[in-house]
């Protein structure tokens, strides 16, 4: 098994997964700045919660823990419970103003 | 076996990328969903079966049809059939379509490779998952399902109120 793991850690460095899920994350980021409709920012809302689930995995991999798959169930549930409220907010947004446009909800009234 | 990390990569951030370019949103949740697969064989080369299943099965799976089912419930209308011809044409398909034969390819790849287990990682399977999850983390478990609940909760609420509000509303204006 070290053997294995030996030769695990020599063939994918630790720091090419994480530089995979940090080049994710900002491409979550970089999507929410600069979209304006709404689904969009969601999905890139769930680029960025998969990259830090990524980037967990990969900590677990690299100390052969299972912590880091636990964490990801973990950003799974909270991500599925975010969407689901998200795209309920967005469904209402879209019913009340005719728009997914984030602009046009920027004033928090009534 | 480590190029298939490094493939699976690229297409996982090829995919992405397009995901926040693209105008149309069924476009883009397209590129998500290989995205997501890619991420899922990166997972499972990392050693991490289980993870990578449940990638595929909630994220790709349940998460994804709940987007698609709000793209359904929004295109309603009179941009429908401009949908609809956009569908049929085979350019939109070419992106996802290409991306996915390589993860395909890939999966392929592996399965050829040795066997079930990954060549090039030590396994964390998911008996090893199960016990830690109910062990040290039972309370992350109680806390999450409360946080599920407190989602249902919310979404029925938000659809609910308005549900009545919009029918009261348009009652009143007609």
């Amino acid at each position: 098994m070290t053997m294995r793991t030996a030769e695990a850690i020599a063939a994918i460095p630790m720091h090419h997964g994480l530089m995979l899920a940090a080049i994710l994350f900002a491409l979550g980021v970089i999507g929410v700045l600069v979209r304006r409709n709404l689904i969009f920012i969601l999905m890139s809302i769930e680029i960025m919660l998969n990259a830090a689930g990524l980037a967990f995995v990969v900590a677990g991999a690299r100390w052969e823990q299972a912590d880091g798959q636990v964490m990801l169930i973990f950003i799974l549930a909270v991500a599925a419970v975010e969407v689901s409220v998200g795209l309920a907010l967005l469904l209402l947004l879209h019913r009340r103003f005719q728009t997914l446009d984030a602009d046009a909800v920027s004033k928090m009234r009534g | 076996m480590e190029f298939t990390f490094y493939l699976s990569g690229a297409i996982a951030i090829a995919a992405t990328l397009m995901v926040i370019v693209r105008l149309s949103a069924v476009h883009a949740l397209l590129y998500l969903i290989v995205s997501l697969l890619a991420v899922a064989i990166v997972f499972y080369v990392l050693g991490a079966p289980f993870a990578a299943a449940l990638e595929v099965i909630i994220y790709a799976g349940a998460i994804m049809v709940l987007f698609v089912f709000v793209m359904m419930m929004l295109n309603l209308g009179k941009t429908a059939a401009a949908k609809e011809r956009d569908w049929l044409n085979p350019g939109m398909w070419a992106g996802p379509a290409v991306l996915a034969a390589l993860l395909l390819a890939e999966l392929l790849y592996i399965l050829m490779q040795d066997g079930s287990t990954p060549a090039s990682a030590a396994v964390v399977d998911a008996k090893a998952v199960g016990i830690i999850l109910f062990g040290p983390y039972l309370l992350g478990v109680e806390l999450a399902s409360l946080l599920l609940l407190a989602g249902l909760v919310g979404a029925c609420h938000l659809g609910w109120y308005e549900g009545r509000r919009g029918n009261g509303h348009d009652h009143e204006n007609g």
